[in-house]
């Protein structure tokens, strides 16, 4: 199971790297679909039907808005020599990856190995949940029984981005 | 933007109803299988996205339907509140009690006041998603006019 | 163990294309790799070898279930995504109508 998931994700790696570096915005963002389909098929092999739902049609419409967005413009992304701007965000990115790769080193020795165990939390979640909430779903159970805030909360924000996309998006431009 | 070819049209025609069906399935069966409110309502918001593409803005009157999706994303919101609220008013007296009863695992009918929040927040989803995909379309077409 | 190396390299990637791209584009597909790391980090904590997705069957529920905690946390983050998302391009297509142009740095110019 490790190694198929190892796999899937080194595949996720190589899409995205293309899609940081094409030249055709247009493929820039379809290379990102690498990227999110990959991840349908690693929750599908991680036992997690509901989010592979979720995610792939997430990702269809991710596709669209994005496909929308770059189609009508100037989709030719013009590399221009590097300048000492560009050295320097360089520079500034390799010594955070660093320093990141360190700190992930120390995290990392902490978490149990794959597959071995889960989260002690995750005891009383399980036991016992199906008479608590009554759904035989434990997922559905979790996210609006046990932990309805923050689902609240979640709504909350998608309602304040769905504001904020018809603010943008309907101020008269000043010509 | 304009609608696409008659076969297209045809064929969304023909298709839709039924992603909107399979929507509508994830989210009532949400407390029994994969899927419930989150799910349902981003495929409900694929269904009426497919439609827009393929009609295009000659056919629906985007405006009027955009105003409609913010009334309903608004409404859901504030109902799923009001059910939160509700379990103040019972029992132990807890934010989000979930004071129905249960009835028997495995029933279509169960699992309390689970299905209820998965059929507002369903549609809160559908009606958010839409409601950007619908902005984003018109503001392409105000500005190619 | 590989695999939350894999994880972090992704996010890594990500990291990099956000520093270093000056096509807002290319910024919000390097954001969205970022996203897309972290909620398979959550998946893959709560992975259990052996286990079966968290459906309780009642007529025989003696089974070892995945962790439904972090699948919960990563469907609601899903959707804020995908929410998230598109308020970015909102932003990047009004820049795009105004200054005519998806450069980051071109844009600071021709603000002046």
């Amino acid at each position: 199971m490790e190694l198929a998931i190892s796999v899937i994700v080194g595949l996720m790696i190589l899409g995205a790297l293309y899609a940081i570096h094409a030249k055709d915005l247009l493929s820039a963002v379809i290379a990102s679909g690498i990227v999110g389909y990959g991840l349908v098929i690693c929750f599908l092999l991680l036992k997690a039907p509901d989010l592979a739902i979720v995610q792939i049609v997430v990702e269809t419409i991710t596709l669209i808005i994005m496909v929308a967005v770059v189609f009508d413009s100037s989709r030719e992304e013009s590399f221009s020599k590097p300048d000492t701007q560009g050295y320097v965000s360089a520079i500034t990115a390799v010594f955070l990856i660093i320093v990141l790769f360190y700190f992930f080193k120390i995290s990392v020795s902490a978490l149990d190995v794959f597959g071995e165990s889960t989260l002690r939390m995750a005891g009383p979640y399980i036991e016992g949940a199906t008479e608590k909430t009554g759904s035989a779903n434990l997922v559905t159970g979790v996210v609006f029984d046990f932990r309805g805030y923050d689902t609240l909360g979640e709504a909350t924000v998608l309602v304040t981005a769905v504001l904020g996309v018809l603010t943008i998006l309907r101020l008269k431009g000043k010509k | 933007m304009k609608g696409m070819t008659l076969i297209v049209k045809k064929t969304t025609q023909l298709i839709a109803g039924m992603v909107f069906m399979y929507g509508i399935y994830i989210i009532v069966h949400g407390h029994l299988t994969p899927g419930g409110g989150f799910a349902g309502g981003v495929v409900i918001a694929g269904s009426f996205i497919l439609l827009i593409l393929a009609f295009g803005s000659d056919f629906l009157n985007l405006v009027k339907e955009e105003s409609g999706s913010t009334l309903y994303e608004n409404l859901a919101i504030l109902v799923v509140l009001f059910l939160a609220v509700s379990g103040l008013l019972f029992g132990t007296r807890v934010f989000f009690l979930n004071w129905f009863p249960k009835g028997t695992v495995g029933q279509l009918v169960s699992a309390g006041m689970l299905p209820l929040y998965n059929i507002f927040v369903g549609i809160e989803v559908a009606a958010s998603i839409l409601t950007i995909f619908l902005a984003l379309i018109i503001f392409k077409e105000e500005i190619s006019e | 163990m590989i695999v939350y190396w894999l994880c972090f390299i992704l996010f890594l990637v990500g990291l990099y294309g956000v520093i270093t791209r000056r096509n807002l584009v290319k910024i919000a597909i390097s954001l969205s790799i970022m996203e897309f790391s972290t909620f398979l980090f959550f998946a893959l904590v709560g992975y259990i070898d052996g286990g079966v997705a968290p459906i309780v069957d009642p007529a025989d529920p003696v089974k070892v279930y995945v962790d439904p905690l972090p699948q919960a946390l990563v469907l609601t983050a899903i959707v804020i995504g995908l929410a998230t998302t598109s308020m970015l391009m909102a932003v990047i297509i009004r820049l795009y109508r105004k200054y005519g142009t998806f450069d980051i740095r071109e844009i600071k110019n021709l603000r002046g």
